[in-house]
C-alpha cells in the first residue's frame, strides 16, 4: 500500500494570554491508502486539533509548523485556494455535533448539492438526483421529502447521516470522522458505525476515526494511534494493541471503561489527576505524574518513541510486558 | 412493550419511593398530545440503585423530573417515604423537596456562572436555614472535601473556571448538602470523558455508601448502568419493557429491545464479535404510538397478537419481569 497522508514533525500551537498553548507537539504519522486508523485520547490530548489542522481548518490564532504530505503534495506550502481544492474530493470531515455542523436555515437538499455543483461542476438536475441517491445510500427514508426539510426537523441520528452524506458526496480519498457518534444513542451509534464501515469498503476510502472510546475503535479500525498531551504515545495494529498494549496510559484508559463482560457493582479503575498544562513543557514523560509505574527516570527524561520489530511503537521506558 | 401491570411492585418491603400509573403528557397542539410517560409503576427500596435505561425520547428524563413534580404529572400517584407527594399543595411539597435532589447531565450549564462555588453550595443550606453563617461555611468545606475538591482552592472560584468533571463534583456536593434520602441522577456522566466518568461513578458509589443514599440513575449507556446499579428498568416510548437485576439482564435479556440495546454497546476487544442482529430504525413518534406493543414495528419476533394486545409485565424468574408476548428464553 502507498502513503496517502504523511505528517512530519507536525506541530500546532495557539497563542493565548498565558503563553503558547501546545496542542500538537511534533507528530510523525503515516496513513496508508485504504487504511482505517483510530486516533484515541482524552479531551485535550490534541486528537481533534491534529485532524483539523491537517485539513487546514485552524483559526488564525493557530501556528502550524512541520509538513503534511497528501498524495505527495506538501499541504503546508499551498495557498488557501489550492488547499480548498482538496476539500471534498481529497479530504472530507464529519464533525462531532450534527446539530451545529449543518446550517439550520438552509434545506438539506441545498446543503447536500453544494459540494456537487461547486467541486464536481455538476448541473442542478444532476446534482439533485445524485443527492437523492446519497440520502438513499445513508438509509434516509423518503429521500425526496427529506431534501426539502430543514435540519431542525430531523433527529440527531438522521442529521448525522446527512453530515455523512455531505462528506462522502464528492467521494473523498480520506475521510476524517471526528467523534462521529459521541452525541448519539448506542443503538444509533451502532448503525452509524456500520454505515461508515460499509461505505469505506465500497468506495475504498481511507478513514481516520477520532474518538475517546476504545470500544468504538476496537470494532472499526485496522490500526490505533493513542495520543496524550499532544504526542503520539502508542501506535499498533488494532488487534495487536488490545492483545499486547505497551503504554501504561493505554492500559489505564482501557481499564477505566465500564464493560458489559464484567460483573456488576465493581469499582472502576480511574486515572487519577489530569492532563498536564498545555502551556508548559515539563521535563520527563508527560504521563509520569499520573502513572502508577513511574520512576525518577520517567520524571527526569522524556522517553523517545520506540519501535518494536513488529512495528508496534510506544513512548515508554518501562513498557508493559506480557499479554493483558 | 407496553408494559402495564404491577406484578413487579414490592409493597411488603415498604419502599422509599412508590410510583403507580404515572402519566406525563405534553401538549403538541390543541388536539393532540404526547404521552412521554404512559402509565408506569415501579418502586425503589432503601439503599437500591435503580437504573432507568432507554434511547433518547423514551421518557426517562421526563420520568425522573416527574418524581420531582417538575412539572406535575397528569396522573398517577408518587408515594415518597410514606407520603403521597402527587396530591400535596405547593407549601407541603416544598417541605418534602430536600428529601429528593437531582443532578443533571450538563453540569456546567446547571450551575449559575455568576455565583462563587461556596455560594452555590451554601444556597440550599441558607434557604433551609441550616445553621449560622459560620456553621454553614464549615459545612460547605466539608462537602467540597467529600467530593474530592480542595476547599481552599475552589471556594472563591466560579463554575466556568472548572472542567466538566469538576462541575459534576460541585453539583454532587450541592445535591447532598441537605442530606436527601433519594438522589436522582440524570445522565450524570454522558458528557464526560471515560477517565473522568470512572471518577464520578466511583464518587457517586462512595457517597451512596457513606450517606446511605438511594439512587435513581438515568442513562442510555448500558455498560455504565451495569457498573453502578442494583436493579435495571428498561423503558421504551413511555412504557416499561423489562425489570431485572443487572447480571440477569445482561446474561439473559428476555425482551427483544433489551437484547438489541445490549448488542449495540461497543466491546473494547477487537476479537469479540457481536452475534445477534442490530436494531434498525429509530423509535417512532410517541404522538401516535403503535397499537399493542409499542416496540412491535422494530421487533423481529412481532406477531398479530403484538399489534392487538398490549403485553403485561410477567415474572419469568424471581425478580425478573418482562412485558412481551414472546419473551426470549434460552
Amino acid at each position: 500500500m502507498t502513503d496517502l497522508l504523511k505528517l512530519e514533525d507536525f506541530r500546532v500551537s495557539f497563542s493565548t494570554p498565558r503563553g503558547d498553548l501546545h496542542a500538537v507537539r511534533s507528530v510523525d504519522l503515516t496513513i496508508l491508502k485504504g487504511e482505517s486508523v483510530g486516533i484515541v485520547g482524552e479531551s485535550g490530548s490534541g486528537k481533534t486539533v491534529l485532524s483539523r489542522a491537517t485539513m487546514g481548518l485552524m483559526p488564525s490564532t493557530a501556528t502550524q509548523t512541520g509538513s503534511a504530505f497528501f498524495n505527495g503534495t506538501d499541504l503546508s506550502t499551498l495557498s488557501r485556494d489550492d488547499l480548498r481544492s482538496h476539500w471534498g474530493t481529497g479530504m472530507a470531515m464529519i464533525f462531532q455535533d450534527p446539530l451545529t455542523s449543518l446550517n439550520p436555515v438552509r434545506r438539506i437538499g441545498s446543503q447536500l448539492t453544494e459540494g456537487l455543483t461547486v467541486r464536481l461542476g455538476m448541473g442542478r438536475e444532476q446534482a439533485r438526483s445524485r443527492a437523492v441517491e446519497l440520502l438513499d445510500r445513508v438509509r434516509i427514508p423518503d429521500p425526496l421529502v427529506t431534501m426539502k426539510k430543514y435540519p431542525g426537523e430531523l433527529s440527531g441520528g438522521m442529521r448525522q447521516r446527512i453530515v455523512i452524506a455531505i462528506a462522502i458526496a464528492c467521494t473523498p480519498e480520506l475521510l476524517f470522522a471526528d467523534e462521529p457518534t459521541t452525541a448519539l444513542d448506542v443503538t444509533v451509534q451502532a448503525q452509524v458505525l456500520e454505515l461508515l464501515t460499509e461505505l469505506r469498503a465500497e468506495r475504498n476510502m481511507t478513514m481516520v476515526l477520532v474518538t475517546h472510546d476504545l470500544g468504538v475503535v476496537a470494532g472499526h479500525t485496522d490500526r490505533v494511534v493513542v495520543m496524550y498531551a499532544g504526542q503520539i504515545v502508542e501506535t499498533a495494529p488494532t488487534k495487536d494493541l488490545f492483545r499486547n498494549m505497551k503504554m501504561p496510559y493505554t492500559e489505564a484508559l482501557l481499564k477505566s471503561i465500564p464493560r458489559l463482560d464484567q460483573p456488576s457493582g465493581q469499582r472502576l479503575q480511574v486515572i487519577s489527576g489530569r492532563l498536564p498544562d498545555p502551556t508548559k513543557t515539563e521535563p520527563g514523560c508527560a504521563f509520569a505524574p499520573r502513572c502508577t509505574y513511574a520512576t525518577d527516570k520517567c520524571r527526569a527524561e522524556a522517553p523517545p518513541l520506540t519501535t518494536a520489530p513488529n512495528g508496534h511503537q510506544y513512548r515508554c521506558f518501562f513498557p508493559i510486558t506480557g499479554a493483558n | 412493550m407496553a408494559g402495564t401491570g404491577k406484578i413487579h411492585l414490592r409493597p411488603q418491603s415498604s419502599p422509599i419511593l412508590s410510583v403507580q400509573d404515572l402519566v406525563v403528557n405534553f401538549k403538541v397542539d390543541r388536539k393532540s398530545f404526547v404521552s412521554a410517560v404512559a402509565g408506569i409503576s415501579f418502586d425503589v427500596l432503601r439503599g437500591e440503585t435503580l437504573a432507568i435505561v432507554g434511547e433518547s425520547g423514551c421518557g426517562k428524563t421526563t420520568l425522573g423530573k416527574a418524581i420531582m413534580q417538575l412539572p406535575r404529572p397528569k396522573g398517577g400517584t408518587i408515594v415518597l417515604d410514606g407520603e403521597d407527594i402527587s396530591k400535596m399543595d405547593g407549601k407541603d411539597l416544598r417541605l418534602v423537596r430536600p428529601k429528593v435532589q437531582m443532578i443533571f447531565q450538563d453540569a456546567i450549564s446547571s450551575l449559575d456562572p455568576r455565583l462563587q462555588v461556596k455560594n452555590l453550595i451554601d444556597e440550599p443550606l441558607k434557604v433551609w436555614k441550616r445553621g449560622s453563617a459560620e456553621e454553614r461555611s464549615g459545612r460547605v468545606d466539608n462537602l467540597l472535601d467529600a467530593v474530592g475538591l480542595d476547599p481552599a482552592i475552589v471556594r472563591d472560584r466560579r463554575s466556568y473556571e472548572f472542567s466538566g468533571g469538576q462541575c459534576q463534583r460541585i453539583s454532587i456536593a450541592r445535591a447532598i448538602a441537605l442530606d436527601p434520602m433519594l438522589l436522582i441522577c440524570d445522565e450524570p456522566v454522558s458528557a464526560l470523558d471515560v477517565s473522568v466518568q470512572a471518577q464520578i461513578l466511583n464518587l457517586l458509589q462512595d457517597m451512596k455508601n457513606k450517606l446511605g443514599l438511594t439512587l435513581i440513575f438515568i442513562s442510555h449507556d448500558l455498560a455504565v448502568v451495569k457498573a453502578v446499579s442494583t436493579r435495571v428498568l428498561v423503558m421504551y416510548l413511555g412504557k416499561i419493557c423489562e425489570i431485572a437485576d443487572p447480571d440477569d439482564l445482561y446474561l439473559k435479556p428476555a425482551h427483544h429491545y433489551s437484547r438489541a440495546l445490549i448488542a449495540a454497546v461497543p466491546i473494547p476487544n477487537p476479537e469479540v464479535q457481536v452475534n445477534f442482529a442490530r436494531l434498525g430504525g429509530e423509535p417512532p413518534s410517541s404522538i401516535n404510538p403503535p397499537s399493542g406493543c409499542r416496540f412491535r414495528p422494530r421487533c423481529s419476533s412481532a406477531s398479530d397478537r403484538c399489534a392487538a394486545e398490549e403485553p403485561k409485565l410477567q415474572e419469568i424468574a424471581p425478580g425478573h419481569f418482562v412485558a412481551c408476548h414472546h419473551p426470549i428464553v434460552d
